[in-house]
């Protein structure tokens, strides 16, 4: 046994994959967490106050990992849904209905709403223990940029199943855009912006038009949000996260006393 | 006795009284902290919980909006929310005391000493991810994923709710108009969220947990997200019905419940019920009194409280940021101002000039 595994572990396959012997040795425990792509997101030691889950939560890492879940499910999803009026609801119902044990839209859409409360939970720790401090306040801005997108991504996978649940709550959700000040057909000072009696901003101009690409959600509508959903958010997450965690780094690693 | 707890439950919920308890019981653990933050009283209160959950399960009403599954979520919200909010406080209240007693903090204790990466961290991490993973796959299997009926603009659901996530902002819908709920109150917060560590000058409090040492920073941050944010979620999720209308959570929904509608603008109450004469036409006389109200309220109270209340703090932190912090300040508190005036004295706006939709 003990030979077979040294056979293995010395052939040069595995050698190519794994630089290091067993991480049972400082130097070898070092060089786990430097060669792996994954794991050099951590520094090679950490403050012990800062690793315990009673004081971290672990809200953070549960929110990116949720994340991954969210990109692996939906992109198992994406085969099986047509984003239009005439096909997102019955492709959602056929998964409902014709596979066996089927979960992927369970744990896409149960993962999505507990990333909602772990992204609030880690933004309330981070107050909680005054980590946004000097020198974090720039990354506790990107944080909030995130947990804006956050909301978004779920905001608009919701409408996706093109049920009444999904389009009235998008109804619900966008009619406020018709009140921006100014920029909504229905918003304080919009009318201020005409010419000669030409209204510039009307139903069919507006904020709420820009988003919904019509005056009520339509299957532009549902385009559009696919879109986002599927591609523009995310891309845009996984950047900011991208620097999120950088700066986690950058600004004095993970939270603690200074 | 069912019945009783039943009834009480549902007189809580009403929406004056459910803010007040509220309200009230952030107040008070953030004041008696030392004493409700012990371990013993927050079991108590969770077998408390637990208690009246199952009592409450077989109700029809309440286990009908419980196990709705898009509800289950704010379930989950409402018990991590509490122990997260027990367990800092209670790590803060341990600390504050090792301050007093020249002691380091228990994290400034133990960030002395670093550890390998390998396998301290790695270690906890995999361990979450996979109890995380078998939870997540147990809920998935056991709770459908909801599908209703196909889309149809022609129908409208009563209610018709936004996610829940934005229930809180669909709340405020009832005491303000749209561009003010829907618009500007969420600009602010995300405004107010960014701005926070450009406030916030007190240096202490950094990487470890504490109350003493930033009272104010926590409580206003805690009145924030628990009472104006996850109360409003739970509040939007479990007692608005039909018509946006008020049920305890053991009521039957009821689409045909009425509930008067016999709110007041500012300049009625003003013009025809104290000075008894008509209200003027021009609608910039006519909404005087308002503007007047708030313009004191956002341009003299600041500078007022300044000398007074947050002298300290003004001197503390310079001209410009205690002004930012003040109009934000005085924004989150307009929401419940606003909502208890519209409970006691049904006031509509204080200020109202439909003809231009501008309405505070």
């Amino acid at each position: 046994m003990d030979k077979l595994l040294k056979y293995i572990t010395g052939s040069q396959l595995w050698r190519s994959v794994f630089r290091h012997g067993y991480p049972d040795t400082p130097r070898n425990r070092t060089l786990a967490v430097l060669s792996n792509v994954v794991l050099h997101l951590h520094p090679v030691k950490v403050r012990r106050s800062g690793i315990r889950l009673s004081y971290t939560w672990c809200m953070g890492g549960l929110t990116f990992f949720l994340f991954l879940i969210e990109t692996i499910t939906g992109l198992l999803l994406m085969f099986y849904y047509r984003p239009t009026a005439e096909l997102a609801y019955q492709d959602i119902f056929a998964l409902r209905e014709h596979v066996p044990i089927g979960v992927m839209r369970e744990v896409h859409r149960w993962a999505a709403h507990l990333m909602v409360i772990t992204v609030w939970l880690h933004m309330y720790r981070v107050f909680l223990t005054g980590s946004y401090k000097p020198p974090r306040e720039f990354n506790w801005n990107v944080g909030v940029i995130l947990l804006v997108i956050t909301l978004l991504l779920s905001f608009t996978g919701y409408l996706l199943p093109w049920d009444q649940l999904a389009v009235w709550a998008i109804t619900v959700g966008t009619n406020m855009a018709r009140a921006t000040p100014f920029l909504g057909h229905e918003g304080p000072g919009a009318a201020l912006i005409s010419l000669g009696g030409l209204d510039f901003v009307h139903a069919g101009s507006d904020v709420r038009f820009g988003l919904l690409a019509g005056r009520f959600v339509g299957e532009a509508a549902l385009l559009r949000f696919y879109v986002l959903h599927c591609l523009g958010f995310p891309l845009v997450a996984a950047c900011l996260m991208a620097l999120h965690f950088w700066r986690v780094r950058k600004d004095g690693g993970i939270s603690g006393p200074l | 006795m069912g019945q009783l707890i039943k009834d009480l439950a549902d007189w809580f919920s009403e929406p004056t009284r459910y803010t007040l308890l509220t309200t009230g019981l952030l107040a008070a653990v953030l004041i008696f902290r030392k004493k409700l933050t012990h371990p013993y009283v927050f079991m108590g209160v969770m077998v408390g919980m637990a208690g009246f959950f199952l009592f409450a399960w077989p109700d029809k009403n309440f286990n009908k909006i419980i196990t709705k599954p898009d509800n289950v979520p704010i379930v989950i919200l409402i018990v991590s929310v509490l122990y997260f909010t027990w367990l800092a406080l209670r790590r803060g209240v341990l600390n504050d005391e090792r301050t007093k007693r020249g002691e380091p903090t228990l994290e400034g204790e133990l960030a002395k000493k670093k550890v390998f990466t390998w396998p301290d961290l790695v270690y906890t991490e995999l361990i979450c991810i996979v109890l995380f993973t078998a939870a997540l796959m147990v809920w998935s299997i056991s709770i459908q994923a909801p599908i209703e009926e196909p889309a149809s603009l022609a129908r409208t659901p009563n209610p018709s709710k936004a996610p829940w996530y934005f229930l809180g902002l669909q709340e405020l819908l009832v005491y303000f108009d749209p561009w003010i709920a829907g618009v500007l109150l969420p600009s602010f917060i995300v405004v107010g969220l960014c701005a926070i560590p450009y406030l916030d000058t007190n240096p202490k409090g950094n990487g470890y947990y504490t109350f003493e040492e930033r009272p104010f920073a926590i409580s206003f941050f805690m009145a924030g997200f628990l009472l104006l944010w996850v109360s409003l979620v739970i509040m939007g999720t479990f007692l608005r019905g039909p018509n946006w209308s008020f049920f305890g959570p053991f009521e039957y929904w009821d689409p045909h419940k009425l509930e008067p509608m016999v709110n007041v603008d500012l300049s009625v109450l003003f013009w025809v019920d104290i000075l008894g004469t008509e209200r003027p036409l021009s609608p910039l006389v006519r909404e005087l009194p308002g503007i007047v109200l708030l313009l004191g309220y956002f341009v003299i109270l600041p500078p007022l409280l300044g000398m007074t209340l947050f002298k300290k703090m003004a001197k503390e932190m310079g001209p410009i940021r205690f002004n930012i912090l003040m109009h934000l300040f005085l924004w989150t508190a307009l929401v419940p101002i606003k909502m208890v005036l519209r409970w006691t004295m049904s006031l509509k706006y204080f200020i109202g000039i439909p003809e231009w939709f501008f309405n505070v």
